[in-house]
């Protein structure tokens, strides 16, 4: 069972020597529950916003009514948590601590101490985060991306103050805990792969985990130096993204302090880390996908090599597209058609990812378990939330659409809830490798299709909110009597429908929380390779949190790569990587 | 092209670019759809059929996946070289030397329009002259005799058939000026003069929004742009310059 301590001690110590653990499967353990209280919170937020925006009125009990500056909040910390804590964490560090060296097989990561420090530094931040909430000025409003000068001085309005210090300290810390994780992921995958683990033979999750821990500490690193940078400007009176002669409220605030800097400057440090995280929050989705997708169709992944080749094509593109952020931005325009057609590219790689996907499950007949579904799921929203990335990546039509519902749209298909369902995936197929026990099929099911249903109910409409031209970040629709009310106003019964099934979607998660609550204690005890799977990771010896003494000095060894089925043999003709093959059996690779 | 007009689709369209924009974008939204639907049906019916027994061979290959692939470069070259047809014509170069010149500044939280009266030249501004209270929104110097006969207004009117040049400035923090009815979309950034120009075609009155998140009152940085006829225009100017 999950984290039973061993015989000897008395409970307290136990608990204590657990949550301070350097065992990587506790870590991970940590970074999945710091998600989950993050996602919990998030979502929370984000349902006070669709109900303000139909029920601008509405009094939130112990709160009040939601003030524009509750609400800038509310997007802002929704934000923030959504694609740091979650999505950063949840895949990446959390399922990569708990899978990654088994796969590879290891029996721990490269610096089990600096990862648990990593872990408390990412923990910290999430605290000085959620206590931005409760100083004097407020929670700040600037959005995930706290364009300056608006976050550069306190002066710019309410959650310019304290609150913007809070938050710059929190993403700071995240970038250092995220560092540390992305040195420990890619030193455990160079260094600790097992006798016979090849390049070629590790799991496509592994390149994914390898790839988002590169760009990770490529992508951090300058977020760390911008927000040090923006600090220096708030408080330091250096000039990196302040203009000459700013005036706020009638004043002039920037003529002696500061130099002549340029906002610019922000937006290209900031989306030079922003581009590369959202294939940080998605690359290992990818690759559980691709796994999954094999092990329930029993069936090679298509093109393998083509699939690390595109898994690494679209990281190293990643790094070149930031721009397409910036297409209204106060760029050359012909800067706008470089970046658009870096973007174009980047729709490639991604392309042959689904052509691979769809050509693995082709005429398979595969088994329709629940991580089956939700990683079916993934690829539906990929699709989906992906084919509107080369719309956007026009300058011509982002001047359209830009900061429109349909760019909210577009990135909460195909990161949020592609990135989610891959994290569902991950969920429902490891649950009896760590508890020991399986999840409810039932349950899942319900969860799935809930899942799958609201999602699509929430987000396709927000295209169409869009291209009527409503921006994002409004914190009411309706009010002053003008072009632009009559403008808005024909979106409200849209968002009224988003907002239901906003609610809907929240809702359908519960089966999933009381799916995993009630399995962990009265689930079905799982059998040890229950999905006869072929990775490592199920290796007998290498089962996570075993009896000590169990987990015996058995050298673990790769004879071969993974996804080896036999499809003749039906669900139990597998050859894992840990079987040794008979020579007169060895055929080419 | 035959183009359906969608339920919540695309606002009016009152701009002479527009008109090319909004095909392009509706082929854009049909071939993402149609390229979305087919890769669901290929998906379920490769889930629900049997299997076939043999393995793939090299030409299956070859048309599973490097053929598509090709398709698909293809296709989205094709969009990204007219879509840039297009952003070359409305961005690469600056209005004609004929165009109305008019000045839009964002401040948190509203637009002020400064037209550069008979004289056709803005007066000098600074930002230590800025004083709204004293009619002064935009720091026009007293000092600049081209200044004398600028004329600055909350709401932005432009005559019909006519180019505009606006010159895009923000005094505080980044603002979004857009004008959906105009197919029109750019930051103004504090620093910095941006020129966009565009061509109102139909009279009436539209939205200008901000769509970049520059504070509490964000929401409702909002004005009027009032295309009128070129006598309803002539008229309003003699009747603000007076």
């Amino acid at each position: 069972m999950m984290g039973t301590p061993q015989s000897g001690a008395t409970v307290r110590p136990r608990k204590i020597r657990w949550l301070f653990s350097t065992d990587h499967h506790v870590i991970g353990l940590q970074y999945l529950a710091l998600a989950c209280v993050a996602v919990t919170v998030g979502v929370g937020l984000s349902l006070f916003m669709r109900l303000h925006l139909i029920a601008p009125d509405f009094v939130v009990p112990g709160h009040g009514p939601i003030l524009p500056e509750d609400y800038l909040a509310l997007v802002t910390l929704h934000g923030t948590l959504m694609l740091f804590f979650v999505l950063t964490t949840a895949p990446q560090s959390g399922f990569g601590n708990l899978i990654l060296p088994a796969q590879i097989g290891s029996r721990r990561m490269a610096f089990p101490g600096l990862n648990a420090a990593g872990f408390w530094t990412t923990a910290l931040a999430l605290v000085v985060l959620l206590g931005s909430t409760f100083v004097q000025g407020g929670a700040a409003i600037s959005g995930w991306t706290a364009y300056p000068p608006l976050s550069a001085i306190a002066a710019a309005g309410p959650g310019q103050g304290l609150g913007m210090d809070l938050w710059l300290g929190s993403i700071a810390l995240f970038a250092v805990g995220t560092g540390i994780a992305s040195v420990n992921t890619l030193t455990t995958v160079i260094r600790f792969r097992c006798e016979g683990m090849t390049w070629e033979r590790l799991p496509l999750t592994v390149w994914a985990w390898f790839t988002a821990a590169l760009l990770s500490l490529i992508a951090f690193s300058v977020l760390l130096a911008a927000l040090v940078l923006l600090f220096l400007d708030r408080h330091a009176a250096t000039g990196f993204f302040v203009p000459q002669g700013d005036v706020l409220s009638s004043v002039v605030r920037a003529a002696a302090v500061h130099g002549n800097g340029s906002p610019l400057l922000w937006l290209h440090l900031f989306w030079f880390f922003g581009h590369p995280e959202v294939y940080i929050a998605i690359l290992p989705g990818m690759g559980l996908t691709s796994m999954l997708l094999a092990n329930f169709s029993r069936r090679r992944v298509y093109a393998y090599q083509m699939m690390i080749a595109t898994t690494l094509l679209i990281g190293g593109l990643g790094i070149l597209v930031w721009g397409h952020h910036m297409f209204v931005a106060g760029l050359n325009p012909f800067v706008g058609t470089a970046f658009s057609i870096s973007t174009m590219a980047i729709a490639l790689p991604s392309a042959a990812k689904v052509l691979s996907w769809l050509a693995t499950t082709w005429r398979s007949r595969p088994h329709f378990a629940t991580p089956m579904l939700f990683s079916l799921g993934f690829v539906s929203f990929f699709v989906v939330g992906g084919l509107s990335g080369p719309i956007l990546a026009q300058p011509i039509l982002d001047q359209y659409l830009h900061n429109t519902f349909f760019v909210v749209a577009h990135f909460h298909l195909i990161m949020a809830m592609a990135g989610v369902f891959g994290l569902f995936a991950g969920v429902y197929y490891y649950f009896p490798l760590i508890a020991g026990r399986y999840l409810s099929e039932g349950l899942g099911r319900v969860h799935f299709w809930g899942t799958l249903g609201g999602a699509y109910a929430t987000f396709l409409p927000m295209h169409m909110t869009g291209l009527a031209g409503e921006p994002r970040h409004y914190a009411q629709l309706t009010g002053i009597p003008n072009a632009a009310a009559r403008l808005l106003a024909q979106t409200l019964p849209l968002q009224r429908h988003i907002s239901y099934a906003a609610f809907f979607l929240a809702a359908s998660q519960l089966p999933f929380v009381w799916n995993v609550i009630r399995s962990a204690r009265w689930g079905d005890l799982a059998q040890p390779n229950p999905w006869n799977a072929t990775t490592l990771e199920w290796h007998p010896a290498l089962a996570p949190f075993a009896e000590e003494g169990s987990s015996s000095d058995e050298q673990i060894v790769a004879y071969c790569s993974p996804c080896a089925y036999d499809p003749g043999a039906g669900w139990a003709g597998f050859t894992p990587q840990w079987q040794e093959i008979p020579a007169s059996n060895v055929k080419r690779e | 092209m035959a183009m359906v007009r969608m339920p919540w689709g695309l606002p009016r369209d009152a701009s002479a670019h527009g008109v090319a924009l909004d095909q392009h974008l509706i082929l854009n939204l049909w071939i993402a759809f149609s390229l979305a639907v087919l890769a669901h049906m290929i998906l379920l019916i490769g889930i629900l059929l049997r299997r076939p027994a043999a393995e793939a061979s090299e030409r299956r290959r070859l048309l599973i996946e490097y053929l598509p692939l090709a398709a698909l470069t293809l296709l989205f070259g094709f969009l990204a070289m007219r879509a840039e047809r297009l952003w070359e014509e409305t961005r690469y170069t600056g209005a004609s030397p004929a165009a109305l010149q008019v000045e839009a500044t964002g401040m948190q939280f509203a637009w002020y329009f400064r037209y550069p009266g008979v004289d056709g030249t803005f007066g000098r501004t600074s930002a230590e002259r800025v004083d709204p209270g004293a009619a002064n929104p935009v720091g026009v110097d007293p000092a600049d005799p081209h200044g004398a006969d600028d004329m600055v207004s909350s709401e932005l009117v432009l005559p019909e058939g006519r180019e505009v040049d606006l010159r895009l400035i923000a005094q505080d923090v980044i603002h979004g000026f857009a004008v959906p009815e105009m197919r029109l979309k750019q930051n103004a950034v504090p620093g910095q003069t941006i020129h966009v120009h565009f061509t109102p075609t139909d009279a009436g009155t539209y939205a200008i929004l901000c769509t970049q998140l520059c504070g509490l009152g964000h929401y409702r940085m909002q004005a009027n742009l009032r295309v009128l006829t070129e006598a309803g225009y002539q008229d309003w100017l003699r009747k603000r310059q007076r």
